[in-house]
């Protein structure tokens, strides 16, 4: 059960991904662009919040716990520290650079552009030398 | 700038993400955060995480599936010369591991749940991408 959700959770995020156009990495830097400024991603954020909002609260303090699970698996960090600022920071860097984040750059896999094949090698290299360096995984 | 792409598609492609993400915390109590979901394919046997590959999966049908449907064109390529593509992807993957979450983890399901830790990443990553974007476009004239 826990894969076929995770399978609809997928389908879900990725035609959501493609109908918002997050997907286009010129209208995301567009968005990051004030200065010749579309705001259409703006509403992807609403529409996401609008229903996740509600839903996230409603599950963690009314129903308590997942419905194929024992619990929820929440991050154990609480702490404001200087990792998840800085590591922040980079992500930020390099999302402008390109226009991608890691979501809509793994869903755009299936375009099949050879651009995007490289960003994914490099965002996992990067991924596995921040795992190696602070050995956290 | 907006005549293939309404506002509605927008505001309901959002809300697909939304939905997606409350798939997945109330089905199997996890938070949909893309990068957790593939750096931990990195960092540990698959077998043991396989609902993370089906996730990853269900990314790409998802999208595929949208296009085929709508029957909207592909999006175009990154317009991003190889060796900015690189760093790019390097700072993207570097980052979002250093700080636990990215746009979906932080920024939907971290914001959602009104913790601290992601109001405060959402706000340093936005911020960052647009000072960076203004000082690479406008300042140093890069053609990204």
């Amino acid at each position: 059960m826990e894969k076929i959700i995770a399978l609809i959770a997928g389908i879900l995020f990725g035609a959501g991904l493609a109908a918002s156009d997050m997907n286009n990495p010129e209208r995301v830097q567009g968005f990051l662009d004030l200065l010749n400024w579309d705001p259409s991603l703006m509403f992807v954020m609403m529409g996401a919040l609008l229903i996740a909002v509600p839903g996230f609260q409603y599950l963690l303090n009314k129903q308590g716990k997942p419905i194929f699970a024992v619990g929820f698996s929440l991050p154990a960090g609480k702490d404001i520290d200087k990792n998840l600022v800085i590591g922040s920071a980079l992500f930020g860097i390099g999302w402008a650079i390109v226009g991608y984040c890691p979501g809509p750059a793994i869903a755009s896999l299936v375009y099949g552009y050879q651009e995007v094949f490289i960003f994914v090698a490099a965002m996992l290299a990067g991924a596995k030398t921040q795992q190696f360096i602070f050995n956290t995984k | 700038m907006f005549e293939s792409v309404s506002y509605i598609h927008v505001l309901g492609g959002g809300a697909l993400i939304g939905l997606s993400a409350l798939v997945l915390f109330s089905g199997i109590g996890r938070i949909a955060g893309i990068c957790g979901i593939a750096f931990s394919l990195l960092a540990a046997p698959v077998s043991t995480q396989v609902w993370r590959l089906m996730f990853l999966a269900g990314l790409l049908i998802g999208t595929f599936l949208y296009h085929q449907i709508s029957g909207q064109a592909f999006p175009p390529a990154p317009d991003t010369k190889l060796p900015l593509l690189i760093i790019g992807g390097l700072l993207v993957g570097f980052g979002t591991a250093m700080g636990n979450g990215c746009t979906s983890g932080h920024g939907i399901c971290g914001l959602s749940r009104f913790s601290p830790r992601s109001i405060t990443a959402t706000l340093t990553f936005m911020v960052f991408a647009i000072l960076s974007m203004f000082v690479f476009r406008h300042i140093l004239d890069w053609s990204i």
